[in-house]
This record gives C-alpha cells, structure tokens and sequence, in this order.
C-alpha cells in the first residue's frame, strides 16, 4: 500500500497506521476507497494534544468488507485555525461524524455540505472536547475564537 | 399573546399560503418529536410534507447529550466501565464489553477462558434483552398491542438472571477490565438451563402471535427500503444491513472473546424491508438462544479474572492476611493502574450493530481521548434516505425497524 500522501506507516497493538499529508487527504480516501476496496468510512474522529504544535489529529478508520482489514489514516492540523478538507464526496457517512469533530473540538472541514453544531446547542460557545475546556462549572474562561 | 409572537404566526400563515401556480403541490413542514412516542427517546425529525408524503427529512439528534467522553477523560481506567454502561443503556454489557476489550488490548494482559465464556453468554443476554424490547415496541408502534407484554414477560426473566450475577438488573457494569466482576453464583445453570429451554418455543411464540396477523404483513413488507450501496455509503451495520442480504457481523468476521469457538449462523435476509429486519432480529434470539446453551454446557473451569496483580483488584481476603495485596488494593483504588502509552480501535457486534471504540492512551492512569463510535449514531444518517418518498404513516413503521436508541446517539 503506498501512495504520495502516506508519510508514514506504523503497526502497533495488530493494527495499522498511516499518517498522511492533510492537505491531499480528499485524494488519498479516494485511493483508499477505489483502489484498496476500503468501502466503509467507520468512524471519524480526532484528538486535542494540546499545548503541542500541530495541536489536533484527524482520525479515519477505514473498513474493507472484501479483504475483512482495517486501517486507521492519521493527519495532524495545527491548532491556529484548524482545518482540512471534507471528505464528505468519498463518503457520505462523513457527513455526521465531521460535524461532531467541528461541534466538539472546532475544527473546519472545507467543503462540507452543512457544517453545523450537531450534539451541542447551535448558540453554543467553546469546544468541549478541547483540552483546555473544563470538565465542569457553570461559567468557563475560554479564550476568545 | 404578546405583538411579536402574533406577527410571527402572521409571517409563517404567509408562508404557507397556496402556490401561485395552482398544479405545484402546497408543501407543509412539520415538527415530529422530540417529544413523540414512536421516536423512542429524544429525537426531533423536520419533515416536510406533500399532502400524505414525505419529501425530505431532517434529523435533529443531541437533545441526549450528555458528554459521556469528556467525562472518561477525567476518570481513571477502572471508573470509565461504570459509564459505559450509561451508553447504551439497552444493551449496557456489549458496552462494557468493547470498553473492556480496548483497554485489555493496551494493557496485553491475557483473559482466561472462563471469563471469556462468562463475557459471551452474558451479552447475548443483553442481546436477547434489547431485541425483546425492540419487538414490544416496535410492534406496540404499528398496533399489536398485546406482544408487548409477552416480549416483556421473558425481559423480566432476563433481567433476573443479569441482577443474580451482577446484583443489578439494567446498569450491571458486569464485564470490568480483566475478566467480570463476579463469580456467577451458585446453582447459576439451573436457573439458566430452565430460561434457554423454554425461550425458543417463545420466539415462535411471537412469530405466530404477529405473522398470522395479516396487519403486521401488510404493515412491514415493502416498507423502508434502502440501498444496499446507500447503507454501506451511509455507515448503516446490524440487522438493517443484514436485512439487506450482507452478512456484515464482527462476531463472525473479527472473533472477540472467542466467538470463533461457538457454532451459530449470521442472520440475513435478503428483503431490505421492515418485515426483512424483523425476520433478522427473530432469527439472531435464535441464534443468541444457541450460543447461550452451548456456553453453559461447556463453561470452562477456572478463574474469572485475570491473573494481573498491578490492574486487578485482589481477593478480598488476601487483601485483609497479607501486606503486599493490602498495597496494590490501596494503590490501585486511589490512583488507578497506568496502561502504556499507544491508541487503539476495538469494534463488537451489539444489538444495533458495529461498535467501535478508540481509546488513546498517553501512559497515564487515565485515558487521554476515548471516542465511541456508536452503532445507532451511523444507522440514524440513513433516515432522510429512509425516509423519502414514504407515507407518514409508514414512517412510524420504517422508524421502529432502525432500533435505535439515544442515549447511544446522543453520548
């Protein structure tokens, strides 16, 4: 399995990683899809390493019924105005996990059909699953976006 | 009323008014939940109407949040199964279960066989358990009123046997990291034995009960269709899809908890209607029923947990004649165990589907990002594709037959 936008690839605990280039992330699920019969977009998500630079990671797992295999796809999107395109034209099951990564930890999917506040109130200020959002209290300082 | 609340109803009456050209239909858009009986729980669906017809569905989920995976970042590993279980709280053991497994994958710790066993008889229970209440209600939904209380009667019964391992009847937190958190109690086969005997006459049971009901078939078959390209576009999994005719099953396709060691077919049928998934969902009671007879005639000696004394927790009676046990005790309840720094994805097979967790750990004592990838979340995208083009009527009908559940949504 190789492709431009594979920087790395890690097998850890049976599975298997690829970090890729964010910028060619629409191309690469294309060629994963297409080309490696990864048909199912399993899940979306990302985590906050937040104080480190690039702050956030965009998780895909990716699932091919016919080779019965699962890979996770990796990019790292800086903290300063978080973005990376929508991989919503791949598939579509993208579209309700994207808006929860953006709900939850702000980060921008360019190109998403309706990229709106999906668990959370729509008046909602912060990002909760961001590092630096308390856990609990009533009022929280949270810098302003 | 006051003026802006008038001049608000004035505006939408506007909206509302009939067409310029007399031929385009007058569409109306209606608000269905998320206060609604049929939608189980909390979930508001935009619909808009053509006269009978829906044309577009909207749903609008979140209503259940409860930011389960902000707080699993603030517990430590032993504490976070208690709120697994709040997530789907149909099936809480197949929960646990995946939770149990992720973090036992970190840690590289080996389960013995007996808690395997104990693990897999005791979610088929929890499967058992959320299909009869999915039946009740569901049928409750298209007006069979009376299998309601027949699918309850044999809850009950399951509930019983979940509270004499557990001690609880619905929030168990049975499966904890390591193996379960009981050894079954005595005399656990008779009361087993007597309930997985007399509990496949029952599905037939219900089946006559519903099938010889010439409603019911008029009511599930032909109605919810949807692709089986859109369902795989769409993250659908469980019986919807295998209602569909692929038998997509992490039981079969990536054993867990020696799954591979037990005979049972994967359910699948190949109508891709309601009355197709309501088939499914008969046939997997089936095949739970099967799969909990041969765990409790082959149950395998030996422990119930496994034999890792910096994770567990030690016997009670160690703990209290011998210093070292006296140690781990006190430092595994106050500052948890810590389990190595890497991320992992484990998926199960629920009631709903595939359930998916990625924990990621940062060498702490507790986790540093746990997201749950919840069978019912990727079912519900389906539902504007469910949905289209149907009778309101047949809505309540192809609703029911996603079985889905908001808590395990919402999160």
């Amino acid at each position: 399995m190789s492709h431009p936008a594979i920087l790395q690839t890690v097998e850890a605990f049976g599975e298997t990683t690829h970090f890729a280039d964010p910028s060619q992330i629409m191309a690469l699920c294309r060629y994963f899809k297409d080309e490696e019969k990864y048909v199912r977009l399993s899940g979306l998500t990302a985590v906050d390493w937040h104080p480190t630079e690039p702050r956030f990671e965009v998780v895909y797992h990716l699932h091919s019924i016919e080779r019965n295999s699962r890979v996770r796809v990796k990019c790292k999107v800086g903290g300063e105005n978080p973005e990376i395109d929508s991989v919503y034209g791949v598939w579509r099951s993208a579209n309700w996990f994207e808006r929860e990564v953006f709900d939850m930890f702000g980060i921008k999917f360019r190109n998403h059909p309706n990229l709106i506040r999906i668990l959370m109130p729509l008046d909602w200020e912060g990002h909760p699953l961001r590092k630096d959002y308390p856990v609990h209290g009533y009022k929280y300082s949270y810098p302003n976006e | 009323m006051s003026k802006d609340i008038l001049d608000h109803v004035a505006t939408i009456a506007a909206e509302q008014e009939v067409p310029a050209s007399p031929s385009a239909p007058r569409r109306m858009t209606l608000n269905m939940g998320p206060q609604h009986p049929s939608t189980h729980g909390v979930l508001r669906i935009v619909l808009e109407l053509e006269g009978e017809t829906i044309r577009s569905a909207e749903p609008d989920i979140g209503f259940l949040h409860t930011g389960i995976e902000k707080q699993c970042e603030a517990l430590t590993y032993a504490k976070v199964v208690t709120l697994t279980d709040r997530v789907d709280y149909l099936s809480n053991l197949s929960n646990n279960l995946v939770y149990a497994l992720a973090v036992e994958k970190l840690l590289q710790i080996e389960i013995p066989q007996k808690a395997q066993w104990l693990r897999v008889m005791m979610t088929e229970f929890s499967r058992l358990n959320s299909h009869l209440v999915w039946l009740g209600t569901h049928a409750l939904d298209i007006g069979a009123m009376s299998i309601f209380f027949y699918c309850f009667r044999e809850r009950e019964e399951i509930l019983r046997i979940l509270e004499q391992f557990s001690g609880q009847r619905m929030m168990t937190s049975y499966i904890r990291i390591g193996g379960v958190s009981l050894e079954p109690p005595r005399g656990w086969q008779k009361n087993v034995g007597k309930f997985i005997r007399g509990f496949p006459a029952k599905v037939d049971e219900y089946e006559n009960l519903l099938d010889s009901n010439p409603i019911w078939g008029i009511r599930t078959k032909s109605v919810g269709f949807v692709a089986l390209e859109d369902m795989l576009d769409l993250g659908v999994t469980g019986p919807m899809i295998r209602g569909a005719g692929m038998p997509l099953d992490c039981r079969k396709t990536e054993p867990y908890s020696s799954y591979d060691k037990f005979n049972f077919e994967v359910a699948t049928r190949n109508g891709n209607d309601v009355y197709s998934r309501y088939q499914v969902r008969m046939q997997e009671m089936r095949e739970s029923a099967k799969i909990i007879t041969q765990a409790l005639e082959g149950m395998p000696e030996g422990p119930y947990q496994a034999d890792a004394p910096h994770v567990m927790l030690p016997d009670r009676e160690k703990m209290k004649t011998q210093m070292e046990a006296l140690i781990y005790h006190f430092k595994i309840v106050t500052e948890g165990f810590r389990v190595p720094a890497g991320e992992v994805y484990q998926c199960i097979e629920s009631p709903r589907g595939e359930i998916g967790y990625y924990i990621v750990s940062d060498g702490t004592s507790k986790p540093y990002r746990v997201h749950m990838r919840t069978p019912s979340f990727g079912n519900l995208q389906a539902l504007p594709v469910l949905l289209k083009d149907v009778l309101i009527a047949d809505s309540i009908a192809a609703l029911g037959s996603m079985d889905f559940v908001l808590g395990d949504t919402d999160r």
